[in-house]
C-alpha cells in the first residue's frame, strides 16, 4: 500500500515534459476510409447497427474439435514417406496386396496415429492455456450502472473495462482515465517487446473526468480508428465524444498483453478483441526446422526408394517374364482360367499390376517406423535435457527447456555461436565502480576485466595447470557485493568521510547531480527499510543507488518535487532537501544526454545534466573545463576497464535567465505542427550550455555468472562465436575484452564508414578495407596470430549488400572472433542468414531480448534466455536456458550425444530394414516373382514394431560414448560433431553396405540349409513356414546381435530390451503357435512342434548370428587397433583407471584437447605464456 | 499486495523471494534416470576381447562343424530320377501326350543298396521346377473348409477350382486339385516291402487342421482333371498324403515324405520299384525323383551345415591369429593418448 500513497495524485505531465507525449500527427484524414473503417460505439456493445467484430476468445491451437481429424491427417500425409504407405495400405485392399490389409494398414495407422497423438497433446495444451486466458477476470461496465466482473472471452467491443494494478490488459483498450489526476498510467510492455521498462500512457483531456465507476452511466462516444494490423507503435483515429472530435494516438493505446504497472486502476474502452489486438496480429509462427541429420535422412530415403523401384522394376519384369513362357505351361496353375492379373495373354497388365504389388512387398525398405521411432526417441532425449539439473538455475527457479525436440542433434553439430550481448552475456544489471569527481578518480574495487588481466599476469609466471585456481577465484569473484547495483569500494567517499576531502563542495554536487537528474520512482520495501528505485535504465538505477550509499538518498517524488535525505551532514544530522523540479528534459538515443532544472530550498535555480562524454565536453563553459583533462583520462582508464562511462555537469542559472528560456519552451511545447519537435529540441539546446563539468561515472556492466569460462570452453570445442549487439562500438569492444574475445596482441581488424555522402565512394571504401584486411591475413606467418573482426551497423548495412557480403563473410570466417555493434534486430537476422547460407554450417543464435526474434528464427537453432527480460525470445526459440553458461553442457554434452545416438540409430535403422527387406527381394526370385512372402503376415507386422525396435530406441535414447563429465573435460571431442563423422555418406553407406551382406548370409544360409533335405530326424522337409520362421529367427538375433555391438554403453535398460527384443520372438511364436490354426495358419504349433526339438534349428540361427555379425566385429576391432577415435581412447583410459593413476597425463591431454583456439582466457594465457616464453 | 509482487526495481532485478515456492517445484527432482547417470557397463574390445572372443567362436564352431558333417556323412541317400526313364520310347519327344494319354503308366526301375540303411527309411518324392510357391497357388486354398464340415461351402479363396457344376469342392482350391498322384511300390528280392503311409504329415494337421469329419466332395470330377482323387469315404484328417501336399514347399525343388519302410536294407540289396507315372511333370520340363534316406539326429544329408561351421569357425580362427600377431607385431597401448586427434596432426601445439 505504501507505493500507493506516495503516487497518489502524482501529476506528471510536466514531468515527462516532450519526449513522451508527440502527437502522431498524421491521423484524421484517412478515418473512414479503406483501412480505417472500424467503429466502436463506446459502452454500448449492443448498439444493432454495430458491425460484428471479432469477439475476445483467442485460439492458437492448430485445430479444433471437428478440424483435428482432417487437418492433422493432412499435416501426416504430407510426407512423402506416409503417403507412399498410404497408398500401400489402399492397395492391400485389393488381390494385388502380397500381404493381408491388416498387416499394412495396423503399422500404418500405429504410426500416423502416434504422431496425431503427440500433435493433438500439443494443441490440447495450447488449448488449455488459452482456455486459462479466456476465462480471466476483468471489471466490465454493465447496464445496472455498475462494475461487474467478466471473463476476458466475453469482453466486447465497445466495453468500458476497468483493469487494476497488475492485471494485464484484456484486449486493446482506449485510455480513458487512471487513478492519477492528469490520466497517466504506468504499462509494462515486456511480453510484446521484451523492454523491461515501464512506459507511460496518458489519457486524452477530454476523458480525465471519467474517473469514478458511477461516471459511466451515461457516457457514450463514437471511436472511429483504423482495421486491425500488426503495427504495436502507431495507432490512427479520433474519439466522438460529447460532440467534439478528438484525435487518439498510441499514447492512448493500451495493449493487450501488457500489463498495468505502478498505477492503482485504469478505465478503457475496448477497441480491438481477441485476434483483432495488435499482439495477436503481430504472432507468427515461428518457422518450423529440421536438424541436417533429418535432411540428409531424407536423401538416404530418396536412395532407398530408387533401390524401391530398382527391384519392383526387376521383379514386375521378371513376373512379365514368367507369366509370358512359364504360366501357359504351369498347368497346375490353371493358366486358363487365370483373371487378368496372372492372365499369360497379358503380360505386361499382369507386369504393371505386378509393380503394386512389388512396391509393397519390399515396403521394408523404407523403415515406416523410423519416423515415430526418432519422434519418441527426440521426445525422450528433450526429456532428459529438461530434467538436467546441472541446467537448472537456482537463482532464477527455471530449468534448461528444450522447446522442440526437432533439433537435438543439431545441438552437437554447431559450428557457429552468434550471441546477443545484454541479458545474454551480460546480466544487463550495472554496477555503479568508479567515479571521477573534479579530477579525482575514486572506486579502488577492480572491474572483471582489470581481474582477469592481474590472474593473468600472476599465471604468467607458473605453468598450465593454474587453469583450476584462475577458475577458483573467478568464482570467488562471483559472489556479489551486497548491495545491487553498487560495488564501489573507497574509503574516501564512503561512510561520511568525503566531507574531510578538499573537494567536499564538488562530490556533494556529484551526488545531487546522481540523486536529482533522472526520472526514476521511490520504492520503499518494507523489509529493509531501504528504498529501491524504478527507473528507466539499469544505469539510471545504480546511480541512485549510488548517491544512496554515499549519503544522498533519494525517497519521494511528488508531483513537483524531489526529496533528498542527506545523511551526512556538516552538522552531522540527517537533513530533508526538497528540489522543485523546474523541467525535465529527457534522455533520447539522440541527444544522448538528460537534463533536470531543479530550484533547490535556497531558491538556486540549478541545471542538472548528465550525458555522453563527448556530448557534455562539447557543452562546457570555458571555466567548467576546469577538470576536463584529469577528466578525460580517467574516462579512457575506464573505457579500458570495460567500463560505461558518463560526464556529469551543471549549471547555475539566474532567475530572469531561466523565465526567459522557460516562456520559449513552453511556447514550443504548446505548439502544435510538425517543427514542434525541431522548435522543443532547440529549446533544450539553448539551455544546456555553459556546463561545469564535475566529474565522471562508471559504471561496469556485470558479465554473467560463468560466461567467460563457458566462452572458453565453446572456443575448445571449435566452436566460433560472434557477438552481435545494439551497443555501441566501445562498449562493445569492452565486452569483448571481458569475455576473453578480444586480448592484447590480437589484430583488430574495424571496418568502419567513412561518413561520406555518396553511397558509392562508402562502398568502395569499405570494400577497400575489407580486400585490406583479407590481404594482412593472407601474409600472416605466425600460426598464433589472431584477427578480431568488428564492424558497425551502418557499415554492415553496405557489407550485406548482395555484391559484398561474400566477401564480408569471407574476411569474417578467417577472423577468431567477430563484433557487430549497432546492429539492428533485422541486420541480425541477415548476419545470421548470411553465415548460415554462406558458410553452410549450423548455426546457432542465442538472446533473450524481442530484439534477437529475428536472429532465433533465422539460425538453425535458436536458443533463449529466459531470464529477467520477456518471454519474446524464449517463445521465437527452440531451446530456451536461463543463463549463457549452460550453453556449453547443452551443446557439449546434449548436442554430443544426441547427436551420436541419432546418427547411430539412423544407421542402425536403415541397416536393419535393408538387411530384412532383401531377404524378401531373394527369395521372390525363387517364386517366379510372383510376389510370395516368405514371411507370415505376423511376422511382418511385428518385425517393426516390437521385434526390433525398442533396442534401437533404447540406443537413440540412453546411448554415451564418453560420459558427460568426460565431454566437459574434452571439449574437443565436440567437433566430431560438426565434422559429421557419424553420419557422412561413408559411414552410411558402410552400414547399407553391411545390411545388404546381412542379407545375403542369412538368405543363403537357410536356403541351402533347408533345401530339400529333411530338417528333423522325423523325415519331414521343410515348407514355407518352416523356413519363413527359421529366417525370421536368424533376423531377429543378428540384428539384435549387431545392435548390442554398435552400442557402448549397458545400463539395465539396454540389457532388457535387446534380451526381451529376442525373447519376445519366441513368446511371441508360442502364443501364435498356441492360438487357432484359423488364425495362426502354417504357423500352427510351429516352435513346439516342429523348430524347436530340431537342432538344426537351432545351429541355423547361431550360424547365421555370428555370420552375420562377423564382419562388423572384425570392422570395428580393426578400427579401434589402427585408426582409434578418440572416444575410443578415451573410453580406454577410463576403463584402466588411467586418469586416476596418471594423473599428470589426463591433465596433460586434457590441456592439450583444446582445439587450435584463439579467443577465450585459456587461449589468452596461452599467448601470455607464449610471449613469454620467445622473450 | 505491494509486497508480493515482482517488481522490477534497480537493477532491473526483480524480487526473487515471493515467487520461489513456484519457482522450485520446477526444480527438476535428481535420480540417476533423469541425470542420465544410472549405473552402466562400458564394455570395450579391448585385444584381449577380441582374440578370447574370436577364439571362443572358433572353440565353438569346429567341434559343431565336425560332428554335424559326421552326422551328414551318415545318412545313406538314394536318388532315383525316373521321369525321362519311365517314358516309352516312342513318346520320348512328346512326353506330354503321353501322360496325357490313356496309355498305362506303370513303370519299373531297380535301386542298388549301396550302404546299411537302418530303420526307419524314409521315402521322398522329389519335384523340379514345380512352383507349389507361388502366391496364385499357395492362396487357393480353403482352410475353415478343410477343418469343419459346417464350412464346406466356404470356398472363395479356392477360385478357379471352388465349384464343380455348381457344388462346391471339397477340399478346394489349386493345391488341392494338383495333388501328386504318382505311386510306389517297393518289393525287395521279391518280397513287398512295406510302406508306412501313417505319420508322415505334422501331428498338429491331422488333429487341428484337418477335420475328422470332412469328407471329400465333389472332387476331380470336373473336366479338367488335376491330380490325384481322393478316397471319398475317408476323411481329411487320416489322407495323408494330401496333408503333406498342402503344407506348400517354400522353393521350386521340394522333397515331400511319401511314406516310412520299416526295415533295415543291407548293402548291394536290390530294390525293385514298380511305380505309376501319373504326374504331369512334362509341360513344364519338371524333373521327378524317388528318394530313399536315412535321417541322423541332424535330419536329412546336410553337408552344407557341417562345411558352414568350419568354415566360419576357421575364419575366427585366423582372425583371431592376425589380431594377435598384429597386436603382437604393432601394439598400440591401451589407452595411449599419443592417438588423440589433437595429437596426431602437428601443428596444433
Amino acid at each position: 500500500m505504501a507505493r500507493g500513497r506516495i503516487r497518489a495524485k502524482l501529476r506528471k505531465s510536466h514531468l515527462y515534459s516532450f519526449c513522451l507525449f508527440r502527437s502522431s500527427g498524421s491521423g484524421g484524414q484517412s478515418i473512414g476510409g479503406p483501412g480505417f473503417s472500424r467503429t466502436v460505439y463506446c459502452n454500448e456493445p449492443q448498439v444493432l447497427n454495430q458491425k460484428p467484430y471479432r469477439s475476445n476468445i483467442i485460439s492458437t491451437t492448430k485445430y479444433n474439435f471437428f478440424s483435428f481429424l482432417p487437418k492433422a491427417l493432412y499435416e501426416q500425409f504430407h510426407r512423402v514417406a506416409n503417403l507412399y504407405f498410404l497408398g500401400c495400405a489402399i492397395a492391400s485392399l485389393t488381390p494385388l496386396s502380397p500381404f493381408s490389409p491388416v498387416s499394412m494398414i495396423a503399422p500404418l495407422a500405429f504410426v500416423v496415429g502416434l504422431s496425431m497423438a503427440k500433435e493433438g497433446l500439443e494443441d490440447w495444451r495450447r488449448f488449455m492455456q488459452d482456455r486459462e486466458v479466456n476465462s480471466r477476470k476483468v471489471h466490465v461496465h454493465n447496464e445496472e450502472g455498475g462494475f461487474g466482473k467478466k471473463t476476458w472471452e466475453d469482453v466486447r467491443v465497445g466495453d468500458v473495462v476497468k483493469v487494476e494494478k497488475d492485471q494485464f490488459f484484456p484486449a486493446d483498450l482506449l485510455l480513458l482515465s487512471s487513478n492519477y489526476e492528469d490520466g497517466i498510467c504506468y504499462v509494462e510492455t515486456m511480453n510484446l517487446d521484451g523492454e523491461t521498462n515501464l512506459k507511460a500512457k496518458k489519457a486524452l483531456e477530454a476523458t480525465l473526468g471519467l474517473d469514478e465507476d458511477d461516471n459511466f452511466n451515461n457516457f457514450k462516444g463514437i471511436i472511429k480508428c483504423e482495421d486491425p494490423n500488426p503495427s504495436l507503435y502507431t495507432f490512427v483515429g479520433n474519439l466522438e465524444y460529447e460532440g467534439k472530435v478528438y484525435a487518439i494516438d498510441p499514447t492512448q493505446i493500451l495493449l493487450r498483453d501488457s500489463k498495468l504497472r505502478n498505477t492503482e486502476f485504469v478505465y478503457g474502452v475496448v477497441i480491438f478483441t481477441g485476434h483483432d489486438s495488435k499482439v495477436m496480429q503481430n504472432s507468427t509462427r515461428s518457422p518450423s526446422k529440421r536438424s541436417r541429420v533429418e535432411k540428409k535422412m531424407d536423401y538416404i530415403i530418396y536412395v532407398l526408394f530408387s533401390v524401391l523401384l530398382v527391384i519392383s522394376l526387376i521383379s514386375s519384369f521378371g513376373f512379365a517374364v514368367e507369366i509370358k513362357y512359364s504360366m501357359p505351361v504351369w498347368w497346375f496353375m490353371r493358366p486358363q482360367d487365370a483373371d487378368e492379373y496372372y492372365s499369360p495373354k497379358k503380360p505386361v497388365i499382369s507386369g504393371l499390376s505386378h509393380m503394386v504389388t512389388a512396391l509393397m512387398l519390399y515396403g521394408y525398405l523404407i523403415p515406416i517406423s523410423l519416423y515415430v521411432s526418432i519422434e519418441v526417441v527426440k521426445v525422450l532425449q528433450a526429456t532428459f535435457i529438461n530434467q538436467d539439473i546441472q541446467m537448472y538455475d537456482e537463482d532464477t527457479g527455471i530449468p534448461a527447456q528444450a522447446r522442440t525436440s526437432n533439433l537435438n542433434e543439431e545441438l552437437g553439430q554447431v559450428d557457429t555461436i552468434l550471441s546477443d550481448k545484454t541479458g545474454t552475456l551480460t546480466c544487463n544489471q550495472m554496477d555503479f565502480l568508479k567515479c571521477s569527481i573534479a579530477g579525482i578518480p575514486y572506486g579502488v574495487s577492480p572491474s572483471e576485466v582489470e581481474l582477469a588481466a592481474a590472474q593473468q599476469m600472476a599465471n604468467d609466471q607458473e605453468d598450465q595447470g593454474e587453469l583450476k585456481t584462475l577458475v577458483a577465484s573467478k568464482k570467488e569473484k562471483a559472489h556479489k557485493s551486497p548491495i545491487k547495483g553498487f560495488n564501489f569500494e573507497d574509503n574516501r567517499l564512503m561512510n561520511g568521510n568525503w566531507l574531510k576531502e578538499p573537494t567536499a563542495a564538488r562530490i556533494m554536487l556529484f551526488c545531487q547531480i546522481l540523486a536529482v537528474c533522472h526520472t526514476a520512482i521511490p520504492e520503499l520495501n518494507e523489509e529493509t527499510g531501504n528504498y529501491t528505485y524504478e527507473a528507466e535504465s539499469p544505469d539510471e538505477g545504480s546511480f541512485l543507488v549510488a548517491a544512496r550509499e554515499l549519503g544522498f538518498e533519494f525517497f519521494q517524488r511528488t508531483q513537483s518535487s524531489v526529496f533528498v535525505r542527506e545523511k551526512y551532514t556538516a552538522s552531522g544530522k540527517p537533513i530533508e532537501r526538497e528540489y522543485k523540479i523546474l523541467n525535465v528534459l529527457e534522455f533520447t538515443s539522440k541527444r544522448k544526454r538528460m537534463t533536470v532544472i531543479v530550484r533547490d530550498e535556497e531558491g538556486q535555480i540549478l541545471l542538472l545534466c548528465k550525458g555522453a562524454d563527448s556530448i557534455i565536453f562539447d557543452r562546457l563553459s570555458k571555466d567548467g573545463k576546469l577538470y576536463l583533462e584529469d577528466t578525460t583520462r580517467h574516462l579512457n582508464d575506464y573505457g579500458e576497464a570495460g567500463l560505461r562511462t558518463l560526464a556529469l555537469a551543471y549549471r547555475k542559472l539566474e532567475e530572469s535567465e531561466y523565465t526567459a528560456w522557460n516562456n520559449e519552451f513552453q511556447k514550443a511545447k504548446t505548439s502544435i505542427g510538425a517543427d514542434r519537435d525541431a522548435m522543443l529540441e532547440n529549446a533544450a539546446d539553448m539551455m544546456e550550455r555553459d556546463l561545469f563539468l564535475v566529474g565522471a561515472t562508471a559504471v561496469e556492466d556485470k558479465l554473467q555468472k560463468g560466461v567467460p569460462q563457458c566462452i572458453d570452453k565453446l572456443a575448445q570445442a571449435g566452436l566460433k562465436l560472434w557477438v552481435l549487439t545494439g551497443d555501441k562500438m566501445e562498449t562493445a569492444i569492452n565486452i569483448g575484452f571481458a569475455c576473453s574475445l578480444l586480448r592484447q596482441g590480437m589484430k583488430q581488424i574495424c571496418i568502419t564508414e567513412s561518413g561520406s555522402e555518396d553511397k558509392q565512394e562508402v562502398k568502395e571504401d569499405i570494400l577497400k578495407q575489407i580486400t585490406n584486411g583479407l590481404e594482412m591475413i593472407k601474409q600472416e606467418n605466425d600460426p598464433h596470430a589472431a584477427f578480431a573482426l568488428i564492424i558497425d551497423g551502418k557499415t554492415l548495412a553496405y557489407a550485406l549488400e548482395d555484391d559484398m557480403k561474400l566477401k564480408f563473410l569471407g574476411l569474417a570466417v578467417e577472423c577468431a572472433s567477430v563484433i557487430c555493434c549497432r546492429v539492428s534486430p533485422k541486420q541480425k537476422a541477415l548476419v545470421t542468414r548470411l553465415v548460415k547460407q554462406g558458410t553452410g554450417k549450423t548455426t546457432l543464435a542465442i538472446g533473450d531480448g524481442a530484439n534477437d526474434v529475428g536472429m532465433i528464427q533465422e539460425a538453425d537453432i535458436g536458443v533463449g534466455i529466459s531470464g529477467v527480460e520477456g518471454m519474446q525470445a524464449v517463445m521465437a526459440s527452440d531451446f530456451s536456458v536461463s543463463q549463457f553458461r549452460f550453453l556449453e553442457r547443452l551443446l557439449v554434452v546434449h548436442g554430443h550425444w544426441c547427436y551420436k545416438r541419432i546418427a547411430q540409430m539412423i544407421c542402425y535403422f536403415f541397416y536393419k530394414n535393408i538387411a530384412f527387406g532383401l531377404t524378401l527381394f531373394y527369395f521372390e526370385a525363387f517364386t517366379g516373382f510372383s510376389g510370395q512372402s516368405v514371411y507370415d503376415d505376423w511376422y511382418m507386422l511385428l518385425f517393426n514394431v516390437v521385434l526390433t525396435s525398442l533396442p534401437v530406441m533404447s540406443l537413440g535414447v540412453f546411448e554415451q560414448d564418453v560420459s558427460s563429465e568426460v565431454c566437459l573435460e574434452f571439449p574437443a571431442v565436440y567437433q566430431q560433431g560438426p565434422r559429421n563423422l557419424f553420419f557422412d555418406w561413408y559411414r552410411i553407406l558402410g552400414w547399407m553396405g553391411n545390411g545388404l551382406l546381412c542379407s545375403l548370409i542369412i538368405f543363403f544360409i537357410n536356403i541351402i540349409i533347408l533345401y530339400d533335405q529333411a530338417f528333423r530326424a522325423e523325415g519331414q522337409t521343410a515348407d514355407l513356414a518352416v523356413l519363413g520362421t527359421t529366417m525370421f529367427t536368424c533376423i531377429v538375433w543378428s540384428l539384435n546381435c549387431q545392435i548390442a555391438l554398435t552400442m557402448s554403453h549397458f545400463t539395465w535398460i539396454q540389457h532388457v530390451t535387446i534380451g526381451g527384443s529376442i525373447a519376445a520372438w519366441y513368446i511371441f511364436l508360442l502364443i501364435y503357435g498356441a492360438l487357432s490354426p484359423r488364425i495362426s495358419g502354417d504357423a500352427y504349433q510351429i516352435l513346439v512342434e516342429a523348430l524347436a526339438p530340431a537342432p538344426i534349428y537351432w545351429q541355423t540361427t547361431l550360424l547365421a548370428t555370428i555370420a552375420c555379425t562377423l564382419p562388423y566385429m572384425a570392422h570395428i576391432a580393426y578400427q579401434r587397433c589402427f585408426e582409434p577415435e578418440d572416444h575410443h581412447i578415451i573410453q580406454e583410459i577410463k576403463y584402466y583407471r588411467k586418469d586416476v593413476e596418471d594423473q599428470h597425463m589426463w591433465t596433460r591431454e586434457r590441456s592439450k584437447a583444446r582445439q587450435k583456439t584463439k579467443i577465450g582466457f585459456t587461449a589468452r594465457v596461452d599467448a601470455k605464456i607464449r610471449l613469454h616464453k620467445s622473450h | 499486495m505491494s509486497s508480493s509482487t515482482p517488481s522490477s526495481s534497480a537493477g532491473g532485478v526483480g524480487s526473487a523471494d515471493s515467487a520461489a515456492p513456484r519457482r522450485n517445484s520446477k526444480r527438476p527432482k535428481y535420480s540417476k534416470f533423469t541425470q542420465q547417470e544410472l549405473p552402466a557397463c562400458k564394455p570395450i574390445l579391448t585385444p584381449r576381447w577380441v582374440i578370447s572372443a574370436f577364439m571362443l567362436v572358433s572353440i565353438v564352431f569346429i567341434p559343431i562343424g565336425v560332428v554335424s558333417l559326421f552326422a551328414s556323412r551318415d545318412v545313406v541317400e538314394i536318388i532315383d530320377r525316373y521321369e525321362t526313364a519311365c517314358v516309352p520310347d516312342g513318346y520320348k519327344n512328346d512326353k506330354v501326350t503321353f501322360i496325357q494319354s490313356n496309355l498305362t503308366k506303370q513303370c519299373n526301375r531297380t535301386l542298388t543298396v549301396k550302404k546299411r540303411m537302418k530303420k526307419p527309411i524314409y521315402v521322398y518324392y522329389q519335384l523340379d521346377n514345380f512352383y507349389q510357391n507361388h502366391r496364385r497357388y499357395v492362396k487357393s486354398r480353403s482352410d475353415s473348409q478343410l477343418k469343419e464340415n459346417s464350412s464346406w461351402d466356404d470356398v472363395s479363396s479356392c477360385k478357379p477350382e471352388d465349384m464343380s457344376k455348381d457344388q462346391p469342392i471339397v477340399p478346394c482350391g489349386l493345391i488341392a486339385w494338383s495333388l501328386f498322384n504318382d505311386t510306389y511300390n517297393f518289393s525287395l528280392n521279391d518280397q513287398q516291402l512295406a510302406v508306412n503311409k501313417k505319420g508322415i504329415s505334422w501331428k498338429s494337421d491331422r488333429d487341428s487342421k484337418f477335420g475328422k469329419d470332412v469328407f471329400p466332395k465333389n472332387f476331380q470330377n470336373g473336366s479338367l482333371k488335376g491330380g490325384a482323387t481322393l478316397n471319398p469315404s475317408i476323411p481329411l484328417s487320416e489322407q495323408e498324403d494330401l496333408i503333406v501336399w498342402m503344407r506348400t514347399a517354400a522353393l521350386p525343388t521340394f522333397r515331400k515324405l511319401y511314406g516310412k519302410i520299416e526295415q533295415d536294407l543291407q548293402p548291394n540289396d536290390q530294390i525293385h520299384v514298380t511305380l505309376d507315372n501319373n504326374y504331369n511333370t512334362y509341360s513344364f520340363n519338371g524333373k521327378k525323383k524317388l528318394v530313399l534316406s536315412t535321417t541322423s539326429w541332424l535330419g536329412g544329408k546336410n553337408d552344407f551345415l557341417g562345411i558352414a561351421y568350419l568354415t566360419v569357425g576357421g575364419l575366427c580362427f585366423f582372425l583371431a591369429l592376425s589380431f594377435t600377431v598384429v597386436y603382437l607385431v604393432k601394439p598400440r597401448r591401451l589407452g595411449d593418448p599419443s592417438y588423440l586427434s589433437w595429437n596426431r596432426n602437428p601443428g596444433g601445439h
